[in-house]
């Protein structure tokens, strides 16, 4: 499986760049360091991202390598972080603000949606907002309550936002560095049950335009979709069906807002089932989103409904909880076994 | 909570609050309350007559705009429109003590005379109350003078972003953030300004509380009865002053002004004045208060007319420049609304364009089946 998604990583990598191990939260450290040592007006800010390094580390040793000027703390207070982002964009800065955890981002959706969302349409282009908030996402790591949050539904629903969550170190990195280098504001979801994830990656430039998707293993019997931690939950399912002589497709999203609808399509289109996978809650989702792409797109080739394996419509649950909540690898292989029987 | 006396015009001065620190730059005591809702009569003698003059030239094109305004309203050009009379003073003085090349003023939606005191293009500031765009049609980064913005508390906090941005780069610009009464209580506000005294940014934070949020009066609205003295937990300068009185505005604001600029911080400066007009014309007043009281400030407490009286009695004009000044004020009030009366309406293509500034494959197709069924 490492292997598969190497040959993805390094289908368009550099030349002679040596492959480094990194986890996704160094990969992402690294792409903030190229950013702040490429641009004079990069700046990253947020919670304990100063001498501490970030509760996740991500930012560790980038206020000792470029000063308290471009990497300093603020006090505790999402609203004004976010608000301040947009004061610094009006000032010439590329800001880059953390919000320490998912669930921390609702005190700042205010800011978010009718302030860093709307100021180049309010103000008819004069204002960009090129703010990337960077926002540990998404659960599977055991934490208390509002650390495991999926909110990509609500900020692609939001005109003005585009929304990118990345599936391992070497996306992280480059997909990191297109978001901070676009004029256009980027909430960028780190799944931080992958912090960890440590793999040899080549670091690429970007070289996929925003709001493409990627194949991590191509198949003919059934396409599954997902984003963020999910991707290598995906990847595991098609290995065991492998086993089985299922031949599964795993087609990375990225991008939750622009969607890859053609990419959808052209995936779906030869497999002709589809199966989304998310740990948000169900009703309203992206998976929602992606299943009327896929059957406004590819309705005559479809052989079955569009299945999709998400978490429930409960508030996130706690511990011990956490495992039934979000979609196990059965229930993802019980979806297959759906859309192959239909 | 025992209920408080309601200011009136007629009330004596406090003492307390209103004139500014001749000093400079001290923090300044703070009323517990609105006692201080200013003198009968206010001087301007001790500034110079260019400036004088100036404030008042830009109030009286205000005044005059603002019932231009009201009338096309009636006329039904406007949906609606939120009205500035009675607060010329705390907008154009505040604005005034700006330097428009370098200082950026983040407002909320109710501050047309400001805009006017700061040089902006007013016909593209009226045409946010025309609805032809939301944010107005001005150039918010040339004019130095963000965009409308009716979420109140959330422009503050875009103030200090800026203000921190400005002091990084080395630069001597000072934000100014106006705010009202009602705005106060937003959580934004107050983690804005205690970002503003943690990172000693360079902003003025205005607050002209016109005593009504809507139909809400002060003593449902700010509790301990005083927004200047919040200052004091943020750890800036607090200070009250009659928002009538040009004179004292713009020196309270001045030496705001240059304290930011000179590296020392935040200042919280709120300038009690009066809503003399319905919140908007969609509001019914009559609902919640007694008209006598915004009477008594029409009639005791104008802005304008109390400047006019100063300037002829610091002999900084006679009538009859003053006369010619109220002609040039009223022409220009007449442009600005047969400017914008006269505005085209955006394309409907407007929809799609500044949506985002790297375009994408969805909105592009949704702007094409937008132009295939408008065209049916």
């Amino acid at each position: 499986m490492t292997e598969l998604i190497e040959r993805a990583d390094t289908g368009t990598g550099a030349a002679g760049e040596p492959a480094v191990e990194l986890s996704m939260q160094q990969a992402v450290n690294r792409a903030l360091r190229t950013l702040l040592a490429e641009d004079p007006d990069v700046l990253v800010f947020g919670e304990d991202v100063g001498a501490l390094g970030g509760v996740f580390r991500v930012t560790d040793g980038l206020q000792r390598e470029f000063g308290d000027k471009r990497v300093f703390d603020t006090p505790l207070a999402e609203s004004a972080i976010m608000g301040m982002a947009v004061g610094l964009a009006m000032n010439g800065w590329r800001p880059v603000p953390e919000l320490q955890f998912d669930g921390f981002a609702y005190p700042a959706i205010d800011q978010i949606v009718n302030q860093v969302a709307r100021m180049n349409y309010r103000t008819r282009g004069a204002a960009p907002m090129p703010i990337t908030l960077r926002l540990p996402s998404f659960g599977g790591i055991q934490a208390p309550e509002h650390h495991g949050e999926s909110l990509e539904a609500l900020f692609a629903h939001t005109p003005g936002l585009k929304v990118v969550a990345p599936s391992d170190p070497a996306e992280a990195y480059t997909l990191l560095l297109q978001s901070v280098r676009s004029d256009d504001p980027v909430v960028f979801m780190e799944p931080k049950a992958r912090y960890w994830d440590r793999r040899p990656v080549r670091l690429r430039e970007p070289s996929d335009p925003i709001g493409t998707s990627r194949v991590v293993r191509a198949g003919s019997h059934a396409t599954l979709i997902a984003w963020g931690a999910m991707v290598h939950k995906c990847l595991q399912v098609a290995e065991l069906a492998a086993e089985d002589g299922v031949d599964l497709e795993v087609l990375d999203l990225r991008w939750l807002k622009p969607i890859d609808a053609a990419g959808l399509a052209a995936s779906v289109s030869r497999t002709r089932r589809a199966v989304v996978v998310h740990e948000a809650p169900l009703t309203a989702g992206l998976g929602a989103e992606v299943a009327a792409l896929v059957t406004e797109n590819c309705f005559h080739d479809l052989a079955a409904p569009v299945q999709r394996v998400t978490g429930f419509d409960v508030p996130y649950p706690a511990g011990p909880l956490e495992a039934q909540y979000l979609p196990t690898i059965d229930r993802v292989l019980l979806a297959v076994q759906r859309t192959l029987e239909y | 909570m025992p209920a408080r006396r309601p200011p009136s015009p007629q009330s004596p001065p406090s003492g307390r609050g209103g004139a500014t620190d001749p000093n400079g730059g001290a923090v300044r005591s703070v009323p517990s309350a609105h006692e201080s809702a200013g003198r009968g009569t206010i001087t301007v003698d001790h500034l110079p007559p260019d400036l004088t003059r100036a404030l008042y030239r830009d109030m009286r094109t205000a005044r005059d705009l603002d019932a231009e305004a009201v009338a096309l309203q009636r006329q039904g050009v406007f949906p609606a429109y939120v009205s500035v009379r009675g607060q010329e003073a705390a907008q154009v003085a505040s604005a005034t003590a700006l330097d428009p090349g370098r200082d950026f003023v983040f407002p909320t939606y109710r501050e047309m005379a400001s805009a006017l005191a700061h040089g902006v293009d007013m016909v593209g500031y009226m045409a946010s109350h025309r609805a032809l765009w939301h944010g107005g049609l001005y150039d918010v980064m040339a004019s130095r003078f963000g965009a409308v913005n009716a979420v109140v508390g959330g422009p503050v906090p875009h103030a200090v972003g800026w203000a921190v941005g400005e002091g990084l780069r080395g630069g001597d610009g000072v934000a100014l953030s106006y705010f009202g009464d009602g705005a106060s209580s937003e959580g934004d506000v107050h983690e804005a300004m205690n970002f503003a005294g943690v990172f000693g940014a360079p902003v003025v934070f205005f607050c002209q509380n016109n005593q009504w949020a809507l139909s809400v009066p002060n003593e449902r609205q700010v509790a301990g009865g005083s927004v200047a003295a919040r200052a004091e937990g943020y750890g800036m300068p607090g200070l009250v002053v009659d928002g009538n009185d040009a004179g004292a505005v713009y020196e309270a604001t001045a030496d705001a002004v240059a304290r930011a600029r000179a590296g020392q911080g935040p200042t919280l400066i709120e300038a009690l004045t009066y809503r003399v007009e319905p919140h908007s014309t969609s509001d019914d007043p009559g609902r919640y208060r007694d008209d006598a009281e915004a009477e008594r400030w029409r009639l005791h407490r104008d802005p304008v007319v109390l400047l006019r009286a100063a300037l002829l009695a610091a002999g900084h004009a006679d009538e009859t420049a003053l006369a010619e000044v109220d002609a040039d004020a009223a022409r220009r009030a007449e442009e600005i609304r047969d400017g914008v009366a006269g505005a085209p309406e955006p394309d409907g293509s407007d929809l799609f364009t500044h949506v985002f500034r790297e375009g994408t494959e969805e909105l592009s197709r949704q702007r094409r089946t937008w132009q295939e069924e408008v065209e049916l």
